[in-house]
This record gives structure tokens, C-alpha cells and sequence, in this order.
């Protein structure tokens, strides 16, 4: 029941994204253009680009995922639609979780389609594995999504929301970030003294913390 | 309880701030490595302790107030992050003096300095977002989320950073401290204690002044009720 309705609000909220498909290509415009004007910032130096590009990958995705988020629940407040949701009823954990694991898949989408394009600027090459790359962006992204979603449903009516939701957001992620970036740091060097492996640990441990707290919190914040 | 007794804490602390900083400043002997930078530690360690424990308390006030929907809760998760955001800020200020003569920089990437900014940050969008939402029941919630989150992530952005920065570099930070001077420390740590239950205690008071005022009873409801009742017998 609480898995079967979970199901319903992400694809709920895929369908919505599917036939808006705009927004999320604007989305990952401006994540290309944030990598863009980065290296336009640091200048032609290539040396400085390539040593610091998971760095760049990794912002340009939290200041996209900022914009993602914010109107995951834009949608939601209009009209009075979370409203109508929770007469239906659907139970509260179960509208976290879908809409969480919803981000997640956006969110996953983005990198892929800007790690690429980080590729032929940064002129990167992976030394590391395939593999690690993908649990990186699997639970670097699954890192974002949960306390984004919770964030985002916050700040949803309050004033400023654009403003508010990185606020808090941002502090909240340096764990993730620090861990992501590493770890993306070392796919693209290669990691011979395998120091993957720990920062790996602490993603999960950071994703198993927020995924865990986010559905009890987002209960009692939807009761309200 | 009278509101005001919350200055006798606030009094007490003041006091017992200049006494133990009489200790420390003056009184104790240089220390040998840092030489009189040292002394800055008799500041620097009661603050951190009670800025940490401020931050444990409003933590625990957070809690209650998720847990119970009382304002009181709300009220105090309130002053407290307010007074924990003042004295880890002061913290990282202290921290800065301090490191500028001993590391030769103002900021380095040590996992006490930098949780403790990431700890002034939360707190502060506590507390801004707080200010944006004005219906009391929404504020006590998001209060109650977001200050648990904040203190939560602590202790992981703490290890977080120490083991980013130990494939950089290591940092120690000797703090010894003169024995027979070791009272100085603890009466301090004692005095900014007191201040602080003082603070929480002022400002809460203050805080449910306020929102009474909003919920628009008066001061003195007993009075208001006398009135209305004469003024019905008056008017029958």
C-alpha cells in the first residue's frame, strides 16, 4: 500500500516532468552553462581545468538541483494540489518517498547528460572504473534528492523560496559534496592507493541518515 | 515566574566571567609554545564547550517541540539556536584570532573550525527562514526540521573534513593549559553557562511576550474578563 502509492507519485511526477519536457532541458542548459562560464573563470589554463573538474561537475549540479527541486514542489502547492493529495489519502512517507526518488531520477539524468560535455572541456579521461563512476553518481545524486525534497516541501510557501531552499540546503551537503568530488576526482585519475572505497562508506552513511530522517520528517511537516 | 529573575543567571555569569578571565588573562603563567597567543585558550575553550552544549539544547528543545505541538518547546528552540548561533559565531571569530599568530592563517580547513561555520549557517537559515513564516503552527514545525537536521550533521561534516584534510596535511592545536590555573578554565566555562541560560531565558520570555501579544490576549486576562463582565452587567 505504502509502496504501490510511493510508485503512483513518481510517476505521477514523471509524467508531469515528461510533458513539461522544457523545464528539464533548460535545467540542463544551465548546468552546461555553469560549467562553461567555470572554465572561463579559471581561464585557458587546462592543467588548473582538468585538476579541478569534478569540483566544477559537482557544483553545477547542486546549483541546477536547486532550480529542480524548488519545482518539484512549485507544482504541488498550486492550486492547492498536495491538498488534494492528502484527502485522497495518500500517507505521507509514501508522497516523500515518491517525489525523493522522482528527484533522484532527474537528478541522475542530469549528470549524464553534462559529464559528457565536462568530458570535452576539461579534456578528461577515466583512468578508474566504469563502475565506480556509476555508484558515484547514484549515490551522490541519492544524497541530494532526499534532503532536497524535504527542503524544497519546506520552503515551499514560504517567501523567497529560490532564495531559502539553497540556504539551508547547501550547509546540509558539504559531506556529500566533499565525498562526491573525491571520489569523481579519483575515477578521473585513477585510484591506486584505493581511498574510493571510504568515501564511498560515508556517502552511504550520509544517504542511509537523510533517506531514513527525511520520511518521518516530511510526516510531521505535511500534518501541519 | 517573574521574567525578570532570568537576569540573576545573566549577573552571576557576568561576575563570575570577570573572575575566571582575571584568572586567565593575568594571573596564569605565559604559556610555553604559543607564549601570550596561549592565553586566548581560557576564552576559547568555555565558549566552545557552551557553544556545542547550546547547540545540544536547542537540539533537544527541537525534539520536545515535534513531539509535544507545544509552543513553549517552539519558544525555546528559538532562543536557543539564537544563542548557540551567537556563541559559535564568537567561536569562529576566537578561532581566527587565535590561528592568524599560531598557523599563520586565519581560516584552515580543520574539522572543528569548519563544522562549527557549517553549524553558524544551518542555524542562521533556522532562524532566517523562521522570520519568513508567520503562521505559528507551520514556524513550529519547520523550526522543529530544520534545527535537528542542522545539529544531526554535525558530527558528519566534522569526519567528513578530518578525513579530507588528512590526505592534505595534519593539524594540531596544543592546548595545555597551566594546572593550578585549570579553575580559571572551568569557572569560565561555569560563567558563559550561566549567560547563556540567562539569554535563552531572557529572550524566550521576551519571545512569548510576543506571541501572546499575536494571538492577541492581553497581559492581564483576568482584568479584561472583570471588565466584560461589568460591562455586561451594566449593559442588562
Amino acid at each position: 500500500m505504502i509502496f504501490r502509492q510511493a510508485i503512483e507519485i513518481f510517476r505521477k511526477d514523471l509524467l508531469i516532468e515528461w510533458r513539461g519536457k522544457a523545464r528539464f532541458v533548460a535545467l540542463a542548459v544551465f548546468a552546461a552553462t555553469i560549467l562553461l562560464m567555470m572554465s572561463f573563470a579559471i581561464g585557458p589554463n587546462n592543467k588548473e581545468l582538468q585538476a579541478h573538474a569534478s569540483g566544477y561537475i559537482w557544483i553545477a549540479v547542486l546549483l541546477t538541483s536547486t532550480q529542480l527541486l524548488a519545482g518539484s514542489f512549485q507544482s504541488e502547492t498550486e492550486g492547492g494540489a498536495l491538498e488534494g493529495l492528502r484527502l485522497l489519502p495518500v500517507f505521507p512517507p509514501s508522497l516523500f518517498y515518491g517525489k525523493a526518488i522522482a528527484n533522484w531520477l532527474f537528478l541522475v539524468l542530469l549528470v549524464v547528460l553534462v559529464l559528457p560535455l565536462s568530458f570535452a572541456l576539461f579534456d578528461l579521461s577515466i583512468q578508474g572504473s566504469y563502475g565506480l563512476l556509476a555508484l558515484v553518481i547514484l549515490l551522490g545524486t541519492a544524497g541530494v534528492a532526499a534532503p532536497g525534497t524535504l527542503y524544497a516541501a519546506l520552503t515551499a510557501r514560504a517567501p523567497a523560496q529560490q532564495l531559502m531552499l539553497p540556504l539551508l540546503l547547501f550547509p546540509l551537503l558539504v559531506p556529500t559534496l566533499l565525498a562526491a568530488v573525491k571520489v569523481t576526482a579519483l575515477v578521473f585519475v585513477g585510484d591506486p592507493m584505493g581511498q574510493a572505497g571510504g568515501w564511498l562508506g560515508l556517502l552511504a552513511c550520509f544517504d542511509v541518515v537523510f533517506w531514513m530522517f527525511g520520511g518521518v520528517l516530511f510526516w510531521k511537516l505535511v500534518e501541519s | 515566574m517573574n521574567d525578570k529573575l532570568w537576569f540573576v543567571p545573566l549577573v552571576l555569569g557576568l561576575v563570575a566571567l570577570a573572575v575566571a578571565h582575571y584568572g586567565g588573562l593575568v594571573m596564569a603563567p605565559t604559556e610555553a609554545m604559543m607564549g601570550e597567543v596561549g592565553r586566548i585558550m581560557y576564552a576559547h575553550v568555555p565558549t566552545a564547550w557552551t557553544g556545542m552544549l547550546m547547540g545540544l539544547v536547542a537540539f533537544v528543545f527541537a525534539c520536545g517541540s515535534l513531539a509535544t505541538s507545544k509552543d513553549g518547546w517552539d519558544i525555546g528552540t528559538h532562543a536557543s539556536v539564537e544563542v548557540a548561533t551567537l556563541l559559535c559565531t564568537l567561536l569562529c571569530i576566537q578561532g581566527a584570532l587565535w590561528a592568524k599568530p599560531t598557523w599563520g592563517v586565519y581560516w584552515d580547513w580543520d574539522p572543528r573550525l569548519t563544522s562549527t561555520a557549517i553549524l553558524v549557517l544551518s542555524f542562521a537559515g533556522v532562524l532566517i527562514l523562521r522570520a519568513l513564516v508567520h503562521d505559528q503552527g507551520k514556524r513550529r514545525i519547520v523550526t522543529g526540521v530544520t534545527t535537528i537536521l542542522a545539529f544531526v550533521n554535525v558530527p558528519i561534516t566534522y569526519y567528513s573534513v578530518k578525513w579530507w584534510n588528512t590526505l592534505h596535511q595534519d593539524m594540531s592545536s596544543g592546548s595545555s593549559i597551566a594546572d593550578e590555573f585549570k579553575w580559571s578554565l572551568y569557572l569560565g566555562w561555569l560563567a558563559m553557562m550561566l549567560i547563556a541560560v540567562g539569554l535563552v531565558g531572557l529572550r524566550s520570555a521576551g519571545l512569548m511576550a510576543r506571541l501572546r501579544r499575536e494571538h492577541g490576549e492581553t497581559a492581564l486576562p483576568k482584568a479584561k474578563q472583570k471588565i466584560e463582565l461589568l460591562a455586561e452587567k451594566g449593559g442588562a
